[in-house]
C-alpha cells in the first residue's frame, strides 16, 4: 500500500471519530468543534519539540576533525615519495 | 581459488566502493589512502566515477592506480556533470563485488566507518547499512546553528510525513547488498540529496532490512561546496514528491 494511502487512511478514521463526537454530543459540540484545531496545534508544538529537543542533543565531534588533519598529514606524507602528486592547489 | 576459501570454512565478499568525484583533485588520493588504510584485510575494489574534472582529479586517479594496480582502482569517467544517481548506476555497472559502497570523496565520510559497515553488514545480514550522524557515537563537525537548525527541522519533518524507519535519510554513506542498490536505485528518479532520502525510503517500502551505524561528518575540509541556495524548496518539493509516489 501506498505511503499515503495509510496516512490518509489515518485521516480519514480520526474524522471518522471526530464526527462521531459531534453527534453522539458526549463532550459538549463547543468543545468538540475545537478538537481539529487542537490537533494541529498539538502536532505544530510536538514538532517544535522534537526539534528543539534535537537540537541540543546535537551530536557533534570537534576532535574528529583533529585526527582528520592528522589523517591527511599523514597521506600527504605517504604520497611524497610514492609519484602522486598532493600540492595544495 | 574457491575451493581454498571453502575448505577455510568462511566466505569471504568483495566490496566495490564507488565514489562520484568532481574536482576532487585533492581529497581522491586522501580518501583512496585511508579506504586502504582501513581495509586491510577486505577483498575490495575502489570504482571513481568522475564527471570530466576540470581540475584534473582523473590525472591523480591514473597516479593512483599506477601505484595501487589497476584492479584495486578503476576509473570509470563521464563526459560531464551528470549527477549523482546516474553516477551510482554508472558504477554499479562496472561493479564486481557483493556489495557496494557509496560514499562522498571530500573525506566528509571517513573510510574508517568502513569495518563497522561490514561488520553490522555481517551481523545482522542485512540489505543495507547507512552510517547516521544522528545518534550518539556519531556527529557533525562544522555546522553553525542554522545549519544544525535546518537540518533538524528537516529531519523531524521527513520523519513525521515519511515513517522512514531510519534516523538519517539524507545521508550518503551506505552499504548495500549489490542486487538490493540495482533494485531501489531502478525506482528512483530524484536529484540530489533528495535522491539520497528517495534510495532509503523506497527501500523500506519494499521491506528491505536496513540497519544503521553511528558515523561522524566533518564537513568539508578541501574542495568548493557544492551545495547552492534553493535547497529547502527543493528539499520540500522532494518530501511531497515522496509522500505521494512511496
Amino acid at each position: 500500500m501506498k505511503h499515503i494511502v495509510k496516512i490518509l487512511s489515518l485521516l480519514v478514521a480520526i474524522s471518522a471519530f471526530w464526527i462521531g463526537l459531534l453527534q453522539a454530543a458526549i463532550v459538549p459540540r463547543s468543545h468538540t468543534w475545537l478538537l481539529p484545531i487542537y490537533f494541529v496545534v498539538s502536532l505544530g508544538c510536538y514538532g517544535l519539540l522534537m526539534v528543539g529537543i534535537g537540537l541540543m542533543q546535537f551530536p557533534t565531534c570537534p576532535q574528529e576533525a583533529v585526527l582528520l588533519q592528522q589523517d591527511i598529514a599523514e597521506a600527504k606524507d605517504f604520497f611524497k615519495h610514492k609519484g602522486v602528486d598532493v600540492g595544495s592547489d | 581459488m574457491a575451493e581454498e576459501k571453502e575448505r577455510k570454512g568462511e566466505k569471504k565478499y568483495k566490496y566495490s566502493v564507488i565514489v562520484p568525484t568532481y574536482n576532487e583533485r585533492l581529497n581522491i588520493a586522501l580518501i583512496v589512502y585511508l579506504i586502504f588504510k582501513h581495509l586491510r584485510d577486505v577483498d575490495f575494489e575502489i570504482i571513481v566515477v568522475d564527471d570530466g574534472s576540470p581540475d584534473g582529479t582523473q590525472e591523480i586517479v591514473k597516479q593512483l592506480q599506477d601505484l595501487y594496480g589497476e584492479d584495486r582502482i578503476l576509473l570509470r569517467a563521464r563526459a560531464k556533470k551528470l549527477g549523482l544517481g546516474t553516477a551510482y548506476i554508472h558504477g554499479l555497472k562496472h561493479a564486481t563485488g557483493d556489495f557496494v559502497v557509496i560514499m562522498d570523496a571530500d573525506l566528509s565520510h571517513h573510510p574508517k566507518y568502513l569495518p563497522s559497515f561490514i561488520k553490522k553488514q555481517l551481523e545482522t545480514n542485512a540489505s543495507i547499512v547507512t552510517g547516521t550522524r544522528y545518534v550518539k557515537g556519531g556527529g557533525v563537525h562544522g555546522w553553525n546553528l542554522m545549519r544544525k537548525l535546518t537540518s533538524r527541522g528537516a529531519n523531524v519533518l521527513a520523519q513525521t510525513l515519511l515513517w522512514p524507519g531510519v534516523f538519517d535519510l539524507t545521508g550518503s554513506f551506505r552499504l548495500y547488498k549489490k542486487s538490493v542498490l540495482e533494485d531501489v536505485i531502478s525506482s528512483c528518479v530524484s536529484k540530489g540529496y533528495v535522491f539520497q532520502m528517495e534510495m532509503i525510503v523506497r527501500a523500506t517500502r519494499k521491506g528491505y532490512h536496513i540497519e544503521e551505524v553511528p558515523i561522524t561528518f566533518v564537513d568539508r575540509v578541501f574542495g568548493t561546496s557544492k551545495l547552492g541556495g534553493s535547497e529547502i524548496v527543493e528539499y520540500l518539493k522532494g518530501l511531497v514528491y515522496l509522500l505521494l509516489t512511496t
